[in-house]
């Protein structure tokens, strides 16, 4: 069968599964004794084992195989969930991972067995003393067992009812042998209902089968654990069967037990329920298994979701931005002519394609929980590799983002998360002696503002030295010493993003702060966004990104510079003046102007853009647009204002990449194409 | 009928002929609004919309080292599309479509000693005329970030 269709499925749901299994995990490591983390945890991984038999991944099912066994006893409190157990537990959850990850490259789980992990795994159920003795009460058990099948008025294990009975009697009458068979699987069997076939085909040879617990069908499917039990009749002896089922491999044990008529005598019309046996948790998993599977189920039929491609949705939102477009040109194309009607269905098509616009972007939005849930694990990993105290603390998680930045926003996060924990957070007995609280925190917090997203980075860690780096900018060439002096805070920590200023040595020096910072904030001006750092020496530091909410539309202020129209984005302006031309000075080579005490530096857009200035500078007015990347402000001077206007962000294309100042294009109503300052590159 | 046999859109760039593998041509359109982007080589002239596609514009004539001309109602954009990449190229004119086989075409020899030598893949000979084949991959290869 071509199971190349089911894989995309397979991987989705792993993943979702291996998530889910994440969470509960660190949970557990809280609370080592929750049952209901147990459970969930036992539940995943006999999902996972499932799917994974499904697909044919034998190394993937016998992982999570030997996962389970090791899971249920920490259900039936037989193994403590120590350290040990939660560190194994976690490593299988990377082996998982790893078998994910090989299947989305090559369709294929590996060759890789990950045979250490199952071997702990083995020596946690074995090392229990628990189950020593467990295992020592179940031989006695079976002692008492052989003895009462001697005694023959034994408790069967199959439920019988008035209709078997009948079959029993009728035997019996007719001098055939009637035995119930209890075959028990080795745990290590990787086939159980391949294994069970071969069973029932001796069975069969040599009885007939009359009934059989689990089912048939549950039996061909998988859904018994590692046992079961069926009655037949036959006119063959217990010695046969004995001897025929104990020659088939991976079979543990097989107990035959002769039914009476006294067993039949016992069957009343009410079903005994006596079968279960007590010491029989294997039973008792495959119905609580089966239940939560259910439950599962019945999750999923209530979160009513269809997964739908990446692509199409950008097919989507490319349809929706057009539609935009000629909605713009619609209004300009009218100009003059305008009767009410007109404008009343003008109105109309623009509520629409807004409603439209903003149910497509919805679409596309995903909590940023997505890119949060590996944190957990990541803080967890690095504090125990470092031997710190450290607690991570998430809110917002439920914050959504486009898709497009959620893929990329990622990596700047691990960046500074690791950062902070690695050089952030002091070591626990500095902590100590500094009279800080022994556990360091980092706190993750993403929440909505205006059209932005702000995702902040916070510990209480050290925090950074500035006067160390305000040493070091000298050192490297970067400033006079004088002005480095006269630099305020803020200035000096803006070094710590510029490219060749983070180096090896700085890791020692100021514990590694910066080190690629750089990079972080490329890729978070690539996506629109903007990074500020907050510090205070010896009480922590605070890493505050600022991202769009989407990449596609935005709403922009549309300037002429020259004879050329550009688009300035809304968001990053902060307002709007006009200065005469003798309000600007000259502070350091740098015109600035001066606003509400604040010194403003200008920028003549003509200038970066090479477009030329008017001849005639004695005009008696400048349009001065304000604004900001961060906290730092700055005026950049255009000739005219067109409007404000929301934009369609269309790429430059491949040949274009890479031109500074420049964000984008966008098609404007009358068809031409205007472009879209970079406000983050030219500030 | 063993020969291949290839088609050439043949436009004209002051008194020469010239040819572009058909497979690679979108499009041709006449002259349009091009919005100049700052910050590229002279021979970009900027970016058009193309449907809804910005998509940037060269001039040819500057990118083969002639001199630029005004347009006139000759003038064509030709829409290129090579590996994905979609660009324009502003041309005098476009002719005709001809076909050449491979017997016609000769590698750049003595005929041509010009400095556009690196944009010429060939020359193919029709009955009258010759049309010099223009390597479109090499008029964009440096834009491209390695």
């Amino acid at each position: 069968m071509d199971m190349n269709q089911y894989l995309d499925v397979f991987v989705e749901e792993s993943k979702e599964h291996l998530q889910n299994l994440n969470n509960s995990l660190l949970e557990l490591e809280k609370e080592p004794n929750n049952i209901t983390v147990l459970n969930e945890i036992f539940r995943v991984a006999h999902t996972l084992k499932g799917m994974a038999g499904t697909m044919g991944f034998s190394h993937m099912t016998n992982l999570t195989h030997n996962m389970e066994n090791v899971l249920d006893a920490l259900r039936s409190k037989r193994v403590e969930a120590d350290m040990t157990v939660v560190d194994t537990l976690f490593k299988c959850l990377d082996a998982l991972e790893g078998y994910v990850n090989e299947i989305i490259s090559t369709g294929g789980e590996g060759e890789q067995e990950y045979e250490e992990i199952i071997q702990s795994l083995t020596d946690i159920l074995e090392k229990s003393p628990a189950v020593k003795s467990q295992t020592q009460k179940k031989k006695k058990n079976k002692k008492a067992d052989d003895k009462n099948i001697d005694q023959k008025d034994k408790d069967l294990r199959l439920n019988l009812n008035i209709y078997d009975k009948n079959v029993i009697l009728k035997a019996i009458e007719e001098s055939l042998n009637v035995f119930q068979i209890h075959v028990e699987l080795d745990k290590k069997c990787l086939l159980k209902s391949a294994r069970a076939f071969l069973i029932f085909q001796i069975l069969d040879k040599y009885s007939e089968i009359m009934k059989s617990e689990p089912s048939v069908e549950d039996i061909e499917d998988e859904r018994f654990d590692y046992s079961f039990t069926v009655m037949v009749v036959t006119k063959h002896d217990e010695s046969l069967f004995q001897k025929e089922l104990n020659s088939v491999a991976e079979v543990r044990n097989v107990e035959v037990v002769r039914i009476t008529e006294k067993h039949a005598g016992n069957i009343q019309d009410e079903d005994n329920e006596q079968y279960l046996h007590d010491d029989e948790p294997d039973t008792a998993d495959v119905d609580s298994a089966a239940q939560a599977q259910k439950s599962g189920i019945a999750k999923r039929l209530t979160n009513k979701t269809v997964r739908v491609d990446i692509d199409r949705l950008d097919v989507l939102m490319n349809l929706v931005s057009e539609l935009i477009i000629i909605k713009t040109r619609l209004d300009d194309v009218g100009v003059g002519e305008k009767t009410n009607e007109y404008i009343a269905a003008l109105e109309n098509l623009e509520r629409i394609t807004t409603s439209l616009h903003d149910a497509v972007m919805k679409v596309r939005m995903v909590p940023v929980e997505n890119v949060f849930n590996r944190f957990p694990r990541m803080v967890r990993d690095i504090s125990k590799e470092l031997k710190k105290d450290i607690v991570l603390h998430m809110s917002g998680e439920e914050t959504e983002l486009d898709r497009t930045v959620i893929d990329e926003i990622g990596e700047p996060l691990i960046h500074i998360i690791r950062n902070s924990a690695d050089h952030g957070i002091e070591k626990t007995k500095d902590r100590i002696a500094k009279g800080k609280s022994k556990t360091g925190s980092i706190w993750l917090r993403a929440y909505q503002d205006g059209n932005n997203v702000v995702i902040e980075v916070e510990d209480d860690g050290m925090g950074i030295d500035i006067e160390k780096v305000r040493k070091k900018i000298v050192e490297r060439g970067f400033e006079e010493e004088e002005i480095a002096a006269n630099m305020t805070p803020n200035e000096v920590i803006e070094y710590l993003f510029k490219p060749n200023f983070s180096t090896a040595d700085m890791v020692t020096d100021l514990s590694g702060r910066g080190v690629g910072l750089d990079v972080v904030q490329t890729k978070i001006e690539a996506l629109g966004g903007t990074i500020e750092l907050e510090t205070e020496w010896g009480k922590g530091s605070k890493t505050i990104i600022r991202l769009p909410l989407t990449l596609a539309i935005i709403q922009a202020l549309l300037v002429m510079v020259g004879p050329e129209k550009y688009a300035i984005p809304l968001s990053s302006i902060r307002e709007i003046n006009n200065i005469s031309p003798s309000e600007i000075k000259n502070v350091r080579n740098q015109e600035v102007i001066l606003l509400r005490d604040m010194v403003i530096p200008i920028i003549w857009l003509h200038d970066i853009l090479d477009v030329p200035r008017e001849k005639n500078t004695a005009k008696k007015e400048l349009t001065c647009v304000i604004v900001k990347k961060g906290d730092k402000l700055s005026g950049l001077i255009v000739d005219s204002l067109i409007g404000q206007q929301e934009i369609v962000i269309k790429s430059l294309g491949k040949l274009l990449a890479g031109i500074r100042c420049i964000a984008g294009a966008t098609i404007l109503g009358d068809g031409n194409v205007a472009l879209i300052i970079d406000v983050n590159a030219i500030v | 009928m063993g020969t291949e046999r290839k088609q050439f859109v043949v436009f004209r760039l002051d008194n020469e002929e010239y040819g572009a593998d058909i497979n690679k041509v979108t499009i041709i359109e006449r002259t349009m609004n091009i919005t100049r982007v700052p910050m590229t080589p002279p021979y970009i002239k900027g970016v058009i919309n193309l449907r809804g596609d910005v998509i940037p514009v060269m001039s040819l004539r500057l990118r083969l080292g002639l001199d630029e001309i005004d347009e006139d109602e000759n003038t064509r954009i030709i829409i290129f599309n090579i590996n994905g990449i979609s660009f324009g190229a502003i041309v005098d004119s476009v002719s005709e479509v001809l076909q050449f086989d491979d017997s016609q075409i000769e590698g750049v020899g003595t005929i041509i000693s010009d400095k556009a030598l690196d944009y010429i893949s060939g020359v193919a000979k029709a009955q009258d005329k010759l049309v010099t084949l223009i390597n479109l991959e090499k008029l964009i290869a440096e834009l491209i970030p390695a």
